[in-house]
C-alpha cells in the first residue's frame, strides 16, 4: 500500500482549472519533486492535500485513509506537515513558542487544567518545552530560542519553518519552494539539510521547487506540471531530456 | 509553581487593605466609587483584550455580555434569593451571571467562527443591539425603565478579589497550550491550523471565557449602581471598553490594567470641563494611535505576569543539559 495516494485530483477556482486529474502514488521513504512554471498548480496541490482547499473532484488517501473533507488540523495530526512558499512563521512569538505551538495536538491536559495551572499542566509544559528545545538544539537554533521569530535572518527563518513542521511529528513532509531567495551556497546547505532530516526522521518528502540544482540534486523522481496538468514524470535524467518539459519552460521554439 | 508565593502574599495584603478601607471608611466615598469603577473596567478590558488583543479578532459588542451578566445576577439577588441572605449568595449570583453571559457568548461564537474573516465585528455589533432591544421589550424585568431593587452588595474587597481572579485566570490561560493557540491564530491562522491547532475550538473557548468575565463585571456593576437599564449597555459602553483596550495595549495584561485605570481616572479628572472632555478624550486617542498604534504596552508584558515556568524554561533546560553532559 502506498503511503500517499492521490487519484484524479481536480480543482477549479471559479472557471479556472488549477489542477486537473493529478495522480500520485508515493511509497514510504520516497522523495519526489514537483516542478513547473509559475501558476502551474503546484502549491494548489499542497493546499488540497493539507485540506486548505476542498478538491472539486478526486481523492487523497494517506496510509489507506481518505483525507478528503477533513480539517487541516486533523490532517496534520494524521502525519502530514508542510512549509510555505512565503515563510509563515508566528512572527511576534519567540522561536521556542513557534515550535511549542506545533505540539498543540500532543498536549494531554484539559482547558480547566490549563486555566488553573493544576494537574498535568506543569509536567506537560515541561515536557514540550524540553522536546522543543532538544529539537531546536539539533538544528543549532537553541541559542536563539528566546528571540522573536521575525528577528531571525532569512535562511534561519526557512530552517525554523522546517523545524516547526518536524515538531508535529510528520510522516510526510511537504516542502513548498524551500530554496526561494537563497544563494547557491545556502541551497547547497539546504540540500544537505533535507537529506539529513529525511534520514533521521525517516520521512517521505514532496518538494516543490524552481531551482533545478536542488531538485536534480536530491529527488529520485520528478513530476512536471503545466497549467494544472501533469506533462511528464520520471527520473531527473529523463526529465532533463524531455521535449515537453523544455517546451513548458522555454517555449515551443527552443524545444524544437 | 505559580508566580511564587510573593504574588499571593501581595494579593492577600491588597485584599486586607481593601477590607480595612471598606470597614473604617478611610477614603471618601467619591474616590472609593472611582476605585471600584477602575476595578470593573479592568475586568472588562482584560476580558475583551483576550479576543481583540491576544486572538486578533475584532469584537465590538462587549457591553452586550455585560448586560446579560448584570440582569441575570440582579434578578437572582432581587427575586430569587431572599433579601437577608442576598449578600451571602452574591458570589454565586455573579458566577451565574458570568455563566449566562458565557452561554450567550458560545451561541454568538459558534456561528460567527464557522467562517474566517471580519464577520465577528458585524455579528457582535448586531448582538449588542439585539440584547439592548430584547431587554427593552421584556416588561417583567422593567423594560426600558430599567431594573432596580438590588442592594449595594459590591464592595471594594469584592472588586479586588474578582479583578485579581480575572487577571490570574487570563494570565494562566494565555500561558498554556490553548493560549499559545490563541496567539498563533493572531499571528497566522492558516499556519496555526496546519500546526495542528483546532482553531475553531480555541476561538470558541476564548470567546466563552471572555464573555464570562464580561458577565461578572456586569454583575458587579449592577450591584454597585443598584440600578440598571438597557441604555447602560449600549454600543457606546462597548466603545468605551474598546478604547480602554487600545489605549492600554493589545495583548498585554499590564496594558489592560493601565488602559482601564487611565481612561477611568482621566474621565473623572476632566469632569469639570463638562462637554469638552468628550473632545479631549478622542484627541488623546488620536495622538496615541499616531505615536503608539499598539497602545501603551502593546504586546509587552510585565515580568510579574509571566509564569515562572515560562520565563525560566530555557535556563532550566540549559542547566539540565549541563548536568547531563557532566555525567556522561
Amino acid at each position: 500500500m502506498p503511503c500517499l495516494e492521490v487519484k484524479n485530483l481536480t480543482h477549479y477556482f471559479g472557471g479556472l482549472c488549477a489542477v486537473s486529474d493529478f495522480n500520485l502514488a508515493l511509497d514510504a521513504g520516497e522523495l519526489i519533486g514537483i516542478i513547473g512554471p509559475n501558476g502551474a498548480g503546484k502549491t494548489t496541490i499542497f493546499n488540497l492535500i493539507t485540506g486548505i482547499y476542498r478538491p472539486t473532484k478526486g481523492v487523497v488517501r494517506f496510509k489507506g485513509k481518505d483525507l478528503t473533507g477533513l480539517r487541516p488540523a486533523a490532517i496534520t495530526v494524521r502525519g502530514i506537515a508542510r512549509t510555505f512558499q512565503n515563510i509563515r512563521l508566528f512572527n511576534n512569538l519567540s522561536v521556542l513558542d513557534n515550535v511549542r505551538i506545533a505540539h498543540y495536538a500532543g498536549m494531554k491536559y484539559t482547558p480547566l487544567e490549563g486555566i488553573l495551572h493544576i494537574g498535568r499542566f506543569g509536567r506537560e509544559e515541561e515536557r514540550i518545552s524540553e522536546s522543543s528545545l532538544e529539537l531546536l538544539d539539533r538544528f543549532n537554533i537553541s541559542e536563539l530560542a528566546e528571540t522573536e521569530a521575525r528577528n531571525l535572518p532569512y535562511g534561519m527563518q526557512r530552517r525554523l519553518e522546517i523545524v516547526r513542521a518536524l515538531a508535529t511529528k510528520p510522516l510526510l513532509l511537504l516542502l513548498d519552494e524551500p530554496a526561494a531567495g537563497m544563494n547557491p551556497s545556502e541551497v547547497h546547505r539546504l540540500i544537505d539539510f533535507v537529506r539529513i532530516i529525511r534520514k533521521e526522521f525517516s520521512l517521505t518528502i514532496i518538494l516543490i521547487e524552481h531551482q533545478m540544482r536542488l531538485v536534480m540534486g536530491v529527488c529520485e523522481r520528478i513530476m512536471v506540471l503545466d497549467f494544472g496538468a501533469t506533462i511528464a514524470e520520471g527520473t531527473p535524467e529523463e526529465i532533463q531530456n524531455n521535449p515537453k518539459v523544455l517546451e513548458a519552460y522555454l517555449g515551443q521554439e527552443a524545444a524544437v | 509553581m505559580m508566580t511564587g508565593s510573593s504574588f499571593f502574599l501581595s494579593a492577600l495584603a491588597g485584599l486586607l487593605a481593601c477590607c480595612i478601607i471598606q470597614r473604617y471608611k478611610l477614603i471618601n466615598p467619591y474616590i472609593l466609587m472611582v476605585m471600584m469603577y477602575v476595578g470593573i473596567n479592568i475586568i472588562l478590558t482584560a476580558s475583551l483584550n483576550l479576543i481583540n488583543g491576544y486572538m486578533g479578532e475584532f469584537s465590538v459588542g462587549h457591553a452586550g455580555f455585560m448586560a446579560v451578566g448584570a440582569y441575570v445576577s440582579s434578578i437572582l439577588t432581587v427575586r430569587v434569593f431572599s433579601a437577608q441572605y442576598a449578600q451571602w449568595f452574591f458570589p454565586l449570583a455573579l458566577i451565574a451571571g458570568g455563566m449566562g453571559a458565557g452561554l450567550v457568548g458560545m451561541i454568538v461564537a459558534i456561528p460567527s467562527f464557522k467562517t474566517r474573516g471580519d464577520y465577528l465585528a458585524i455579528v457582535t455589533l448586531a448582538f449588542n443591539m439585539i440584547v439592548k432591544s430584547a431587554i427593552e421589550n421584556i416588561d417583567a424585568i422593567g423594560g426600558p425603565r430599567g431594573f432596580l431593587g438590588m442592594h449595594r452588595l459590591t464592595t471594594l474587597p469584592w472588586i479586588f478579589i474578582w479583578t485579581v481572579l480575572t487577571l490570574w485566570i487570563i494570565r494562566n490561560f494565555i500561558y498554556s497550550n490553548y493560549g499559545r493557540g490563541v496567539l498563533s491564530i493572531r499571528e497566522d491562522e492558516v499556519a496555526s491550523e496546519l500546526m495542528g491547532v483546532h482553531t475553531r475550538r480555541v476561538k470558541v473557548l476564548t470567546f466563552v471565557i471572555s464573555s464570562f468575565f464580561a458577565g461578572v463585571a456586569g454583575g458587579l456593576f449592577a450591584h454597585l449602581l443598584q440600578f440598571i437599564n438597557p441604555n447602560s449597555f449600549n454600543i457606546l459602553k462597548s466603545t468605551d471598553i474598546l478604547i480602554m483596550v487600545y489605549l492600554g495595549g493589545v495583548g498585554s495584561i499590564i496594558g489592560s490594567i493601565l488602559g482601564a485605570t487611565i481612561f477611568t481616572v482621566l474621565l473623572e479628572i476632566l469632569r469639570p470641563l463638562q462637554v469638552w472632555r468628550m473632545v479631549i478624550m478622542p484627541l488623546v486617542l488620536i495622538f496615541l494611535m499616531l505615536f503608539r498604534p499598539r497602545g501603551i504596552m502593546g504586546l509587552r508584558e510585565l515580568r510579574l505576569f509571566v509564569p515562572e515556568q515560562y520565563r525560566k524554561a530555557v535556563a532550566r533546560w540549559r542547566l539540565k543539559r549541563k548536568k547531563y553532559d557532566a555525567v556522561s
